[in-house]
């Protein structure tokens, strides 16, 4: 069947794209796949050999490994999933209730509103690396201005090591994260709260519906889709943490993100194979949350 | 009238404290890049003398070529750049203007490739990069880069050629225009905008990168600044020159800075076409 003009355009339009992600994303992740049905190690790629699910279920697998004695949750790659969600679950809310009350802020009529809203696009233009580093410096466990701070107003007795303290050092991580991103939901809630309909905050003024109710009723539901497609972007940016946990508590085991386990293992360790395994069980699970939250918020993204 | 004033002042008290909150660090860092030696351990934030001492050390190290890894993410960047909007363009044009079989299917292919965890390709990526002959380059970043701006930038133009009036495009036809012509003259002109605030997010992604950056080079004149500002170190563990790495820091994110708050209002109308209109 010939295909009529316009979708031949079309198709030709599209092949550079379409060449260039196949290269970049499907070719890459069809393989990494096939890795970790492997044993390759990252010396020598070619000299792999076949071991089905091994690396997944076999004696050193990811899951059911007999070897992890204190259980699967104390193993590395068990904490490196612990660690993402607590991450992006306790990240995710936060910034999304920080981010809806600096857009409510934005939203009112103030003088300095657009000096405000220019502060607020700081934290987010700062690269990521960039904030870790300036954040250790300000966490200094010995001169760091904020454990300065606390002892001064007399909040805590000694200086602590935020980001190296185990029982710290995760929350440190989310509270970083929280000030990096809070900016972006802020300006996608902003730009939802901006498309409302002024008559009926008017007609509730009129009436003299409390605030909080209005913010409640009328408010919150008409800007819940944009909120919900806000979190799945930045859900999804959590679970594949990488670059601030590594560099803000020095690559240390007890906050390792599964991103972390996953170059550790494939690159640091050279075990391409089971590192491979990691990535596509990583792969997975963000799949399977994407999945879940997408039931949940009844968002369809491939519709327009 | 009372409760009005303290509404009012409570405004002012949240502006204040969410502008603080968020200059503060970097201010900070500013501060701490010109203080050298014990001037750095005290607990003062204004430097009582002002020391470009850190802003030398930076170019003048010879373990740390920190001028030729700003060069490095430079090429990289703009390459990366000008790549994806020159494929994101015509690809955008197929996905929003012209109705065909599967066009929804490859929208929600390409967005599922942006939200993509990078890690996910990285045993692949690696053995890609190798093949090619591109590992341990700067300029071999690009292609992996691609697999981030690329959907993301087809996405975001794709929603801004949809908005665009169908009547020009109609009458160009009408003059014998073929497709490029349409383009290049008739939609060029009216999407430069869209092109500048996906051009801005893309080079900002690109430049901030370094999970790809710290995997697939490793050759010290080859980095790009974030993993050079990561490994900046000193003699020992206890020994961290934090003076040189805010000096990096700031070098690093005054461009960036003066670039997002110049485009602002383009910045976050591509951030909310990526988003809301999805």
């Amino acid at each position: 069947m010939a295909m009529n003009s316009k979708t031949r355009t079309a198709w030709v339009f599209l092949a550079p794209m379409l060449i260039v992600l196949i290269l970049v994303a499907v070719w890459p992740l069809g393989r990494t796949i096939w890795f970790s049905f492997t044993d390759a190690n990252i010396n020598d790629l070619e000299a792999s050999k076949f071991v089905g699910f091994e690396n997944y279920f076999g004696e050193f697998g990811l899951f059911a490994n007999p070897n992890y004695t204190d259980g699967f949750f104390k193993s590395d790659w068990g904490t490196s999933i612990v660690n993402t969600l607590k991450f992006s679950v306790v990240s995710v809310t936060l910034e999304t209730l920080a981010g809806l009350g600096v857009a409510m802020l934005l939203n009112q009529n103030f003088k300095g509103r657009a000096l405000v809203r220019t502060a607020v696009l700081v934290p987010w233009a700062i690269p990521t690396i960039v904030s870790a580093k300036m954040w250790s410096w300000m966490l200094h466990d010995q001169f760091g201005v904020i454990n300065q701070w606390l002892v001064d107003g007399g909040l805590i007795d000694h200086k602590i090591a935020w980001t190296a303290e185990s029982a710290y050092a995760l929350w440190t991580v989310v509270a970083v994260d929280v000030w990096k991103t809070t900016p972006f939901m802020a300006l996608l809630i902003l730009a939802a709260l901006q498309t409302l309909p002024k008559d009926c905050y008017e007609a509730a003024e009129v009436d003299g519906v409390h605030p909080l109710r209005v913010f409640w009723k009328v408010t919150l539901p008409l800007i819940k889709p944009a909120l919900m497609v806000a979190v799945i972007f930045r859900l999804l940016d959590a679970l594949r943490v990488f670059d601030l946990i590594y560099v803000l508590t020095s690559n240390n085991n007890s906050t390792i993100s599964m991103s972390g386990f996953v170059r550790r293992e494939m690159i640091d360790n050279g075990y391409m194979g089971y590192g491979s395994a990691a990535s596509t069980a990583l792969f997975l699970i963000i799949g399977l949350c994407t999945v879940i939250y997408l039931k949940f918020a009844r968002l369809n993204l491939g519709e327009e | 009238m009372q409760k009005a004033v303290f509404w009012r002042i409570a405004l002012y008290a949240a502006a204040a404290l969410v502008v603080v909150e968020s200059v503060f660090p970097f201010v900070y860092a500013v501060a701490t890049s010109f203080k050298t030696g014990s001037a750095l351990f005290d607990p003062h934030m204004l430097p009582s003398t002002v020391s470009l001492g850190n802003y030398i050390s930076l170019f003048t190290l010879a373990e740390q070529p920190f001028g030729r890894h700003i060069l490095n993410s430079v090429m990289v960047s703009v390459a990366v750049v000008a790549l994806s909007l020159l494929i994101g363009v015509t690809a955008s044009y197929a996905l929003g203007r012209i109705q065909f079989k599967g066009r929804g299917l490859l929208l929600g292919a390409v967005l599922a490739v942006s939200m993509f965890p990078q890690v996910a390709v990285l045993a692949g990526m690696f053995e890609l990069i190798r093949a090619l002959g591109i590992y341990n380059k700067a300029l071999g970043l690009v292609l992996p880069y691609l697999i981030f701006t690329l959907p993301f930038t087809v996405w975001v133009l794709t929603t801004f050629m949809k908005q665009l009036p169908k009547e020009l495009e109609e009458a160009a036809i009408m003059d014998g225009c073929g497709p490029w012509r349409i383009i290049k003259d008739v939609f060029m002109p009216l999407l430069w905008p869209a092109l500048v605030s996906t051009g801005l997010l893309a080079f900002i992604a690109a430049w901030n990168e370094f999970l790809f950056a710290l995997t697939f080079v490793l050759d010290n004149d080859e980095r790009t600044v974030p993993v050079s500002i990561s490994l900046i170190s000193g003699a020992s563990k206890y020994d961290i020159p934090w003076g040189n790495i805010m000096a990096a820091s700031v070098l690093v994110t005054v461009p960036l800075l003066l670039l997002v708050l110049a485009f602002q209002k383009k910045i976050v109308s591509g951030l909310t076409a990526g988003a809301i209109k999805g």
